[in-house]
């Protein structure tokens, strides 16, 4: 029965969220919490060679300034869980730094004062002496012969080179011989600039050390990892360390990590006995808060005349910045499974070396590999189109999988379940008005008009519901992907939802209520989701990768099924039956065959009381479960960008995007749409606006909104979105996740269209972000422009 | 972040502000809209001990009708601005550059006065008002005096007021029946000015009579493009003679790079943009 399912509600948790009711990290007041401020290395690599604390002991209200050689042993090394290879190489990742410093923003030394404000007055007064050493700031320099390391006593900047070949994995053929037989070669080197995740609500922790315990309040999407690498790094024993997520506002993949500061925080509170809390500033938080992208792609595709795909090989640099994240090493291997997309060439080569620089660590951000592939993919797949000269939307047609081909085994190893490729981009093109587009396009370039015309395509998949943890065994990932959830159905027939995942801004307390209410025949409203708090929900692998409807939300269904199969023994029992014979819907048990019945509510008290149960049957109808998936979901579909490009000025505008997702089934419309819609502002900024830029020196440039540009509604499209509906064959729900789509799909169809608009004035590239000046460079560099 | 600690008073005069200015020496400031300022503090760039609020001086808030020209208040909010119907009649220009400022929750609280004191090279205020050859009315201990637009932006962040000066308010000349364009060029809406260009052009039987163009971003202080208007005075309105104008629009001018922009296509920028805006403000 599904009467929630598929309603388009409002979120129950936009209240408090929208009327500053919500309780952030930074709300948290405790008796006698002391705050804690940090110092930043201003340099991107030097040695420390002195740390001069005596004049901020003495500012008012400074109790305590530590460095990193006073925190050295208890701090540990922060974790890196993705170790890719056998022979990875990861140097020790200090919270505080202790005798160098490998990015300008790491920490150098921690002041505890009485009040926040105290605490940043004495940032000043702590006196530290850099000897400075030669930065490593471009991935191909680092690579090259004789390159400066960042890591001297590594010996390389190259942490890492893992390699699919999928002739070795028997899942194609040889890439070198397709190369060697092609008739037609196309190779391009792209660059997935710097991008830094900048959710809304900086990070903050707040620790509080009793003598009993730890209790750790953190803007984290992962309490649950958070606390069992804690356990495992610093030294608090598990049971003794409780983690909260209280509301999270944003996260984007970067609150997926176990930071330097819940670490400094943790030790420095558990050091003076006392609570302590920490809130980032903004450019803080730009500085040292986990980057994303960052990748150098070297692409070649092989093809037949008659626009055949054959082959692909890709190469690629991926930037760690200095140190190894949590899971950094393997989030352009979460790429690698992605750049053959829904296309069926036979055979790929996937190469792929990690990098150290002296740069901020990147690691997951929306997306994580997923974006990278997908744009490199589906940005050849235009300059092979054009190479051909064919009409790009057509050379897709040639080579994708076709819907009758599902389940279909790909080149990279993977099997995916479901999709309708065709579907979703006959309406797509449908209302974009594809071919009138194109004849305006045509118009123009015959009129030489100066604003240009261009059409971007993007028909992209990802792998969503991360993960089946026998895959991230063979890859070497240090957890599992399994998601967990509880049922505890209260006396007077309320129900209490316990997820394992932590949303952040995603809705789950709305969309979790909607799979109970239907799946249990109870209200909406009686549905209470309990969430983010390790003593809580003590089992979960929390939020990210598009994973928590996919597999979280199978784990509820997993649960509540345990709870009707236990409720239908009680009430078979109650009503003198065989559980057989009890049919149950939309909350009322029933003997089939006659008008007897008991609601669940009824049963629940029964079970609760206990008075008379069935033999062996224990009180309560409390549930648990948890689900693992035998399969990755492929959500998919086809976005088309138009946009003007002012040749004059090099100025890109959107005159209209469309896109038509399959993300299967829907729990709530709604909160689909914002997830598209998000996600589209975020893939467009990559396109257009965001770049995180260094001086020479590897000092970030853009440490401020004023630099660092991210759109808002005023510099975005309106946006025609609509879904088809092809269910995912991994879950019982068919769902597959929103969560990146947008922002995996989009980047490519605005850059394929930017570059569309000018390619016939002879320019087949443009750097990201295209700004007008990128835009108006290059049409100069090709003569073309005004 | 948070600001270094500092002393705070709220002048109801001007008298007493200037008093409190001059008592507070290097280390006061002038607080309008902190639109500007308090990020400035934030992040710790600046550390003044003595903060005067002017928002408490309703003597310098509005626009008056003085005959030949408008006194508008220094601390008249932006969006004040961008609604007065005065403003709209006489210095439409000023209506128009003030559009463009920023997001509305910051127009609700920044100032006319304060965005020509802090004297943002990127800022779309200032060549406005050199354009339109406003004078600004500055008081002091030793009374009040009045510096031309031409004079009154130094340099980056600088203007002709001293540490004790207020400006008070901003003589505009009214300049009737003439048409206006501010035409700018930023990459993201709230974004201040890559390079913007102020035009306020005054056609008589279909010869442009008189022209100003003040510049954006073109240099250290907002620039007239005399070029340009030389070029344009005495000529047709027409197409060809501001593009042929236009093409003058960076002479003189010493624009910087940075992270949105590199000199040369600055330049270029003021070029296209000068064409744009004189060819807008001739139609309107
Ligand atoms: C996100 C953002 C985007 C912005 N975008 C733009 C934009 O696109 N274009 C634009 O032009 N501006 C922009 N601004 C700046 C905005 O217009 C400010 O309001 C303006 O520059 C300063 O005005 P204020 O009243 O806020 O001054 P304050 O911030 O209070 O003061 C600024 C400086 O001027 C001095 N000062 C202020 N008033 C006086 C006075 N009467 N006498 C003497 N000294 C005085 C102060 O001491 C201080 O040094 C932006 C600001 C922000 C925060």
């Amino acid at each position: 029965m599904t009467v929630e399912v598929g309603k388009a509600r409002r979120r129950k948790e936009d209240a408090r969220l929208i009327t500053g009711a919500a309780r952030w990290t930074d709300n948290i007041r405790l008796a006698g919490m002391l705050h804690m401020a940090l110092v930043r290395s201003p340099v991107a690599h030097a040695r420390i060679t002195s740390v001069d604390v005596t004049a901020a002991v003495r500012m008012p209200g400074v109790l305590a300034v530590f460095t990193g050689r006073d925190l050295a042993e208890e701090q540990g090394s922060l974790p890196c869980a993705w170790p890719i290879t056998e022979d990875m190489l990861a140097p020790p990742a200090p919270a505080v730094a202790v005798d160098e410093v490998n990015f300008a923003g790491e920490v150098v030394a921690v002041v505890v004062a009485r009040s926040a404000a105290e605490a940043h007055d004495a940032l000043e007064a702590v006196d530290v002496d850099y000897d400075e050493l030669p930065v490593v700031l471009d991935l191909e320099a680092a690579v090259a012969e004789g390159a400066d390391l960042v890591h001297p006593d590594l010996g390389s900047n190259k942490s890492a080179t893992w390699v699919y070949d999928s002739a070795e994995a028997g899942a194609g053929g040889d890439v070198e011989q397709a190369i060697a037989e092609a008739e037609v070669v196309v190779a391009r080197t792209f660059r997935q600039q710097r991008l830094i995740p900048a959710f809304m609500e900086p990070r903050s922790v707040v620790v509080d050390p009793t003598p009993d315990a730890v209790t750790m309040w953190s803007s984290t999407q992962i309490p649950h990892i958070l606390r069992w690498m804690l356990a495992a790094t610093v030294g608090v024993p598990e049971h003794k360390l409780r983690v909260i997520a209280p509301d999270v506002g944003g996260g984007f993949g970067g609150k997926l990590q176990v930071t330097p500061e819940e670490v400094i925080a943790l030790v420095v509170a558990r050091r003076l006995g006392k609570p302590v809390k920490w809130t980032e500033t903004r450019t803080e938080s730009m500085l040292s808060a986990h980057h994303g992208r960052d990748q150098v792609q070297k692409v070649v595709v092989t093809a037949k005349r008659d626009g055949t795909v054959t082959g692909m090989r890709v190469e690629l640099l991926a930037d760690m910045g200095a140190y190894l994240r949590l899971v950094a090493p393997g989030v352009p291997i979460l790429g690698a499974f992605m750049y053959n997309a829904i296309y069926k060439f036979p055979a790929y080569k996937f190469i792929c070396h990690n990098v150290f620089t002296n740069k901020t660590p990147t690691d997951a951000y929306r997306g994580a590999g997923r974006p990278e592939a997908t744009f490199a993919v589906e940005r050849i797949m235009d300059e092979l189109a054009a190479e051909l000269g064919m009409d790009p939307m057509e050379l897709r047609r040639k080579n994708w999988i076709n819907h009758d081909e599902f389940p279909f085994d790909t080149v990279a190893g993977l099997t995916y379940d479901s999709g309708n490729y065709e579907a979703a981009t006959a309406r797509a093109v449908e209302l974009f008005g594809y071919e009138a587009l194109r004849r305006e396009q045509n118009d123009r370039r015959a009129n030489g008009d100066p604003v240009q015309l261009g059409i971007g395509i993007s028909t992209y998949t990802e792998m969503c519901g991360l993960a089946p943890s026998r895959v991230l065994g063979a890859l070497r990932y240090a957890a599992g992907g399994w998601e967990h959830a509880a049922i505890r159905m209260l006396p007077t027939g309320k129900v209490e939802l316990i997820t394992g995942t932590s949303p952040h801004g995603q809705g789950h307390e709305t969309a979790w209520s909607q799979i109970v209410a239907d799946r249990l025949g109870v209200p909406f409203e009686d549905v209470e989701v309990l969430h983010g708090d390790t003593q809580v929900a003590p089992r979960g692998m929390d939020t990210y990768g598009s994973r928590s409807l996919a597999v979280g939300g199978t784990a509820i269904v997993l649960a509540a099924e345990k709870v009707l199969a236990k409720a239908r023994t009680v009430a078979a029992h109650l009503m003198e039956c065989a559980p057989d014979d009890v049919d149950f819907s939309a909350g009322t048990f029933s003997v089939r065959g006659t008008s007897t019945t008991m609601s669940l509510g009824d049963v629940v008290v029964a079970a609760h009381v206990a008075h008379d149960l069935p033999e062996g049957v224990e009180p309560g109808l409390d549930s648990d479960a948890a689900f693992d998936p035998d399969n990755f979901s492929f959500p998919h579909g086809t976005h088309l960008c138009a946009t003007e490009v002012d040749t004059r000025t090099g100025r890109v505008t959107i005159r209209k995007y469309v896109c038509v997702d399959d993300v299967g089934k829907v729990v709530n419309p709604l909160i689909v749409e914002g997830q598209v819609h998000g996600g589209l502002a975020q893939g467009i900024a990559q396109a257009l606006f965001e770049e995180a830029v260094h001086d020479e020196g590897g000092t970030l440039t853009t440490a401020t909104f004023a630099d660092y540009l991210l759109p808002s509604a005023a510099d975005l499209p309106h946006f025609v979105t609509d879904r088809t509906e092809t269910p995912a064959e991994s879950n019982p729900l068919g769902v597959k996740g929103v969560g990146e789509a947008g922002t995996i799909a989009s980047t490519p169809a605005v850059v394929n269209a930017v570059v569309d608009a000018v390619r016939h004035m002879g320019v087949d590239d443009v750097q990201m972000p295209c700004t007008p000046m990128r835009v108006w460079k290059a049409l100069q560099a090709v003569g073309g422009g005004a | 972040m948070i600001p270094a600690a500092f002393d705070y008073v709220a002048p109801t005069s001007v008298e007493e502000a200037v008093r409190a200015l001059a008592e507070g020496g290097e280390d006061a400031k002038v607080l309008a809209g902190g639109q500007s300022l308090i990020p400035v503090l934030r992040m710790r760039l600046a550390a003044p001990t003595l903060l005067v609020d002017l928002s408490g001086l309703t003597e310098l808030t509005g626009v008056h009708d003085e005959g030949d020209s408008l006194l508008i208040g220094a601390m008249t909010r932006h969006y004040e601005v961008q609604r007065d119907h005065l403003v709209r009649e006489h210095a439409r220009l000023l209506c128009l550059a003030t559009d463009t400022v920023a997001d509305p929750q910051i127009r609700h609280r920044g100032t006319f006065g304060g965005a020509l004191a802090h004297a943002d090279p990127a800022g779309d205020l200032p060549a406005p008002a050199l354009a339109l050859d406003a004078v600004m009315v500055c008081a002091g201990p030793h009374g009040t005096r009045e510096v031309p637009a031409a004079e009154f932006f130094v340099d980056y962040f600088t203007t002709a007021l001293a540490p004790d000066e207020l400006l008070t308010h901003v003589r505009v000349p009214k300049l009737p029946g003439w048409g206006a364009h501010y035409e700018k060029f930023n990459r993201v809406a709230q974004a201040w000015s890559i390079v913007a260009v102020a035009a306020a052009v005054e056609v008589s039987g279909g010869v442009i009579a008189q022209a100003r163009v003040g510049l954006t971003n073109m240099g250290p202080t907002p620039v007239r493009a005399r070029g340009v208007e030389e070029a344009l005075v005495g000529q047709p309105a027409t197409a060809e003679a501001i593009t042929t104008a236009a093409t003058r629009a960076a002479e003189g001018t010493d624009p910087t790079t940075d992270g949105n922009a590199d000199a040369e296509y600055r330049a270029h920028l003021a070029r296209v943009l000068t064409e744009r805006a004189v060819t807008a403000a001739v139609g309107a």
